[in-house]
């Protein structure tokens, strides 16, 4: 059963939400958030930052319940405004920091692989990284934004519609895991295990947040933009 | 059935005991001896073996590569290490069984017959690829689609696409990309064969 509230209120202290779930700790250069905050509560640090404090408390509710759902009415309430830049905040994190930190690690041990694996390894991941651009630059922001944001203007564009972006995402998190097979469980197994063990560690915790990434997609982004396509003339 | 045995080993003292050991047992023959691990996959084809007992030590540090190649390409062979010096824990994983320098004619015969009666190919069905599903992963990798699969093997796309979920099943590896790299990893193509 879907729960309806939030865990976190407005009256908590932001140092005391991010003790509870430190994965939290991941969301504020998102939502623009500045360290620093003291033992300011969640309501006055949002207020600080212009950030709008229900969709920071329901995406954080998203982000560290796997059960939870916002409801349509919430989502009609509440200013989601900032929700499009949060999107692309977290495209920004993947693509600027999180693939290029994987790509160096992957570069070490394409080259400790030598002619025999090298090669292929360099391969997978060119399609992995070509995969991760295809969905997250040309499909998400060439497509799926600026549609949204015609919405927003109240143009309709009917050529399109927002249900079929539903479980788009499915196919980075599978070439992750695959990812994950190869570095332990099927290259030899001398090839530089210490970073290796890192390496999934790493993509472990990337997997993690992009799942996460995509239930803020499919249950607060495809549920209001339905509702933005329904309200409209 | 009676069991046709490989005997890998340097030594030809302990090769010759050993094998005297186990012609005297009415379910084995030794059908061949020897004394280097060149050329091993072709002799267990050729005399049609179906346990292999080898030194460990004879195989230096790529025992687990070597084995686990041996082990793709004879999926039925159950395969013994014949210990006889110390060697690390680790480095015996790959085996069925064991034998030791040091055990006796009757815990030889005992160990043996234990050997023979555990069924390796049922043991291998969970995790190993069959033959039809390693026909499928090449294709696969080799870039075919589900319906050129079908037409090359002559079954169904329905099949193809119950051979591949058996083999994400069994890999772990869902994506067309992962199973390249499964199929190079394991010899089971090389990169000359890929477009």
């Amino acid at each position: 059963m879907a729960k309806k509230k939030p865990h976190f209120s407005k009256d908590l202290k932001l140092a005391e939400l991010l003790a509870k779930d430190r994965r939290l700790l991941q969301l504020l250069p998102r939502f623009g958030i500045e360290l620093g905050f003291g033992d300011r509560c969640i309501d006055e640090v949002c207020r600080m930052n212009n950030v709008s404090a229900d969709l920071f408390l329901i995406i954080c509710g998203i982000y560290s319940d796997d059960d939870f759902r916002p409801s349509p009415a919430e989502i009609q309430r509440i200013d989601m405004s900032g929700l499009l830049s949060y999107l692309k905040a977290s495209h920004r994190y993947y693509l600027d920091d999180r693939f290029p930190h994987l790509e160096e690690h992957f570069q070490r041990i394409i080259e400790a692989c030598g002619s025999k694996y090298g090669p292929m390894l360099s391969h997978f991941y060119d399609e992995y990284k070509r995969e991760v651009m295809r969905h997250i630059q040309y499909y998400e922001e060439e497509v799926v934004f600026p549609y949204i944001e015609e919405l927003h203007e109240g143009k309709r564009d009917n050529s399109y519609k927002i249900n079929e972006f539903r479980h788009n995402h499915t196919n980075i998190q599978d070439t992750l895991d695959d990812m994950m097979n190869i570095l332990l469980k099927y290259l030899p197994g001398d090839i530089l295990p210490k970073e290796r063990i890192e390496i999934s560690l790493d993509i472990m915790e990337l997997s993690d947040d992009l799942n996460r990434h995509s239930l803020i997609e499919d249950h607060l982004l495809i549920p209001y933009v339905e509702s933005l396509e329904n309200n409209l003339p | 059935m009676r069991n046709r045995v490989i005997i890998c080993e340097a030594s030809e003292i302990i090769a010759n005991g050993l094998a005297e050991i186990i012609d005297s047992m009415a379910q084995f023959d030794v059908v061949s001896r020897i004394d280097s691990p060149d050329r091993l996959s072709e002799r267990i084809t050729s005399s049609d073996a179906n346990l292999l007992i080898i030194d460990p030590s004879m195989l230096g540090f790529q025992n687990k590569d070597f084995l686990f190649q041996i082990g793709k390409e004879h999926p039925q062979l159950i395969l013994i290490a014949l210990v006889t010096s110390y060697l690390d824990h680790a480095s015996l994983t790959p085996y069925n069984g064991i034998i030791e320098i040091n055990d006796t004619k009757a815990k030889i015969i005992g160990k043996m017959n234990e050997f023979a009666q555990s069924d390796n190919a049922r043991k291998n069905d969970d995790v190993e690829l069959s033959k039809r599903e390693t026909d499928v992963l090449v294709a696969v990798a080799k870039g075919m689609m589900n319906k050129e699969i079908a037409d090359l093997m002559n079954i169904s796309i329905h099949t193809v696409i119950s051979h591949r979920k058996n083999i994400t099943r069994k890999t772990g590896i869902k994506s067309v990309s992962g199973l390249t790299v499964y199929a190079l990893l394991n010899n089971l193509i090389n990169e000359s064969e890929l477009i």
